[in-house]
């Protein structure tokens, strides 16, 4: 595959949409949108037959800048309407982009049961940790013990392992990396692109204006030397002893499965199957 | 089938299936939904229809998953309906406020069961009238229909989504549970001779297309995904491409395309039925499974020498204010019967300008007759009612 020079991503963007962006200084959300775009260019997808799904949050504005067939839709309904665009038009490339609190709070029955289905729905779910864009308050994946808004006296909560929980759903393409990986995030999403099924890369992110600030993680140049440090391949970590797997996430394919039947194919198999009977009766 | 192409087949069919059929009549491919009682039947029929000619239909997790699924394959290009109870048409709002708002064509079936709550899951009401029409955040008009019996159900299930295609909104189906499980005789209409309202693509190249134009003319035309146009929709305020905008004079724009659009066309999308109306002295306003008893009253009370009529909205929302206010102003009467606590009578109050405690001549004798507990009115009860206040 060749590189897609910079001019090329251009013509993905739109350009009669008010740039800059609304998300902050030091973002991550710009890398992924980024990483999106080269995926889609490099795969050679045509711009029309691209939707772009999104809920509500810092991650869920993406569409907008993006020239395709572009959803911005309900907080953790992402999903939902993505599914009634790739059921109704399955030659669709359907991408969903979302984030952990629209993705598995307010929308986790949505993602499990998309993932049961399996239908052919690639989610780039972008965890920041944090609600964002309501100022900082605590997500299903915020770190136990952490600050946010609403957990000042720090998280008693458990968190999400969002990879296992589309794992467990029944999800046939997972990955795990993070902003700083861009590459690796870039050719995730082309896998799970290619991949026919659903398929959910998780792209862990930096939010130094809210997430990082209340947790003191420094500004956007630490927590980007952070994610470099403590999200590590998975055979990396394996060999970790207990202690020091504290704090350090698993980056890689982290599960992928080419037997189980796609859904919108499963679909068309059973409209074929009545189409039958009545062209034999015909003859 | 050929030969028979003039004549009408009539058939046994009940009210939920005639919903169904009335709809797949009128160009429905894509139906998803989730099961609640009295409502399960339009699903079932459409699980089996709808893949026998390429249609789609998705059991989802849940009604807001469902009503999001059916504005997904809208913007696709979809002709769609989902169906529930009141309970399902709760967690639904959130859905018809974006459909609203995005201007997405599709239909949304409330059978009504007693509330609230679970309520009566088994038994009809008609306490979702309000619901119906308020039933989303911030300020939306709805378009609402309620039929009164099998075949009707058939038809205004083709006007639903006749009208939700023309008008670009989403349609609400009332019925309730009487109504949509009884059967009854209908006449099934030559396809061919029923008026649809197909989806209008636009003819301007992509470049020069608005999905919100300022000055729309309806049908309002509407690109899907995948064909060209790569629009952006968004809940947010959007300007005439569908550009979030937070500027005022934009959104005033969009705010008032989304109100005129329904009050500039009351007069092609309010129905109303007049029964007997020429001579009474006495009328009843009713709607949907209480009108037939209405009907009944009538009869009654006209053997008995009592001049009744009956006055029936097929439309509920938009309020046919103007027309119910010329029938019923010189009324002696006015007997308002309903299976809620007072939904339609709290508008036909306001319409003939009275408040709660007015003491004008036209309150007096505007008198509710509600029942809740999950049973029909009955004609005679009507009737007793009509002797008690002449």
């Amino acid at each position: 595959m060749q590189k897609i020079p910079q001019r090329q991503i251009h013509k993905y963007l739109r350009h009669d949409k008010k740039f800059p962006h609304v998300w902050c200084p030091g973002c991550s959300n710009g890398i992924v949108l980024g990483a999106t775009i080269r995926a889609i260019a490099e795969l050679g997808f045509e711009r029309d037959n691209v939707a772009m799904v999104s809920g509500i949050g810092c991650s869920s504005r993406m569409p907008v800048y993006a020239d395709f067939n572009t959803l911005h839709s309900l907080h953790g309904r992402a999903i939902a309407y993505a599914t009634g665009i790739k059921m109704y038009k399955p030659e669709m490339e359907v991408v969903v982009i979302t984030g952990d609190g629209d993705g598995t709070a307010i929308g986790g029955n949505h993602f499990i049961h998309a993932a049961r289905r399996n239908i052919d729905l690639t989610v780039i779910l972008i965890n920041n940790y944090i609600y964002g864009m309501t100022g900082g308050q605590y997500s299903p994946t915020t770190p136990h013990g952490d600050n946010s808004t609403t957990t000042q006296y720090g998280n008693i909560d458990p968190t999400f392992d969002i990879c296992k929980l589309a794992i467990g759903a029944g999800a046939t393409f997972v990955a795990r990396t993070s902003a700083y990986h861009v590459d690796e995030s870039k050719s995730f999403i082309m896998q799970a692109l290619k991949h026919k099924g659903f398929s959910l890369v998780e792209i862990i992110s930096a939010c130094p204006v809210i997430y990082g600030k209340l947790n003191k993680k420094g500004d956007a140049p630490a927590m980007m030397k952070s994610m470099k440090e403590n999200i590590i391949p998975v055979k990396q970590y394996e060999k970790l002893s207990q202690e020091d797997r504290i704090n350090k996430q698993t980056r890689g394919i982290l599960f992928h499965d080419t037997e189980k039947k796609e859904y919108t194919a499963a679909y068309q198999e059973l409209i074929d199957s009545l189409k039958k009977p009545e062209e034999e009766s015909n003859e | 089938m050929q030969s028979n192409k003039s004549k009408l087949k009539t058939v046994l069919m009940q009210g939920n299936e005639a919903i169904a059929r009335g709809a797949l009549a009128a160009g429905l491919d894509f139906f998803a939904g989730y099961p609640i009682t009295p409502s399960t039947e339009i699903a079932e029929i459409c699980s089996v229809e709808l893949p026998k000619f390429g249609g789609k239909f998705l059991q989802m997790e849940d009604e807001i998953a469902s009503i999001s699924a059916i504005i997904g394959a809208s913007l696709a290009g979809a002709k769609t309906m989902t169906a529930t109870s009141g309970p399902g048409y709760s967690l639904m709002t959130e859905g018809i406020g974006f459909a609203k708002m995005t201007e997405t064509p599709c239909v949304v079936v409330n059978v009504m069961r007693g509330g609230p709550s679970t309520g009566l899951p088994t038994k009809p009401s008609q306490a979702d009238i309000m619901q119906a029409k308020w039933g989303n955040h911030g300020d939306a008009p709805a378009i609402v229909l309620y039929p009164n019996s099998v075949s009707e159900s058939y038809e205004l299930s083709i006007r639903a989504m006749n009208l939700a295609e023309k008008y670009r909104t989403c349609v609400v189906l009332l019925s309730d549970e009487v109504l949509g499980h009884m059967r009854e005789p209908i006449e099934l209409p030559n396809l061919a001779n029923v008026k649809i309202v197909k989806r209008i693509t636009p003819t301007k190249p992509p470049e020069w297309y608005q999905h919100y134009p300022d000055n729309p003319k309806y049908p309002m035309p509407k690109a899907s995904f995948g064909e060209g146009y790569r629009f952006h929709v968004t809940g947010l305020s959007h300007d005439s491409k569908g550009f979030p905008t937070n500027r005022a004079d934009e959104t005033a724009v969009l705010m008032s395309r989304l109100r005129n659009k329904i009050l500039h066309h009351i007069d092609d999308i309010v129905q109303l039925e007049s029964f007997q109306m020429e001579d009474a002295k006495v009328a009843i306003f009713a709607a949907g499974i209480t009108s037939r008893a209405a009907k009944e009253a009538v009869m009654i009370a006209r053997k008995n020498g009592v001049k009744v009529g009956m006055l029936r909205p097929l439309t509920i929302w938009p309020f046919p204010d103007a027309a119910v206010r010329k029938l019923l102003e010189d009324q002696e009467t006015i007997i308002i019967p309903e299976l809620n606590e007072g939904q339609l009578s709290r508008e036909i109050k306001r319409v003939m300008g009275c408040s709660w405690n007015s003491e004008s001549k036209t309150c007096k004798y505007i008198v509710q007759l509600n029942k809740t507990n999950g049973q029909l009115i009955t004609p005679e009860e009507i009737f007793n009612l009509i002797k008690e206040v002449i």
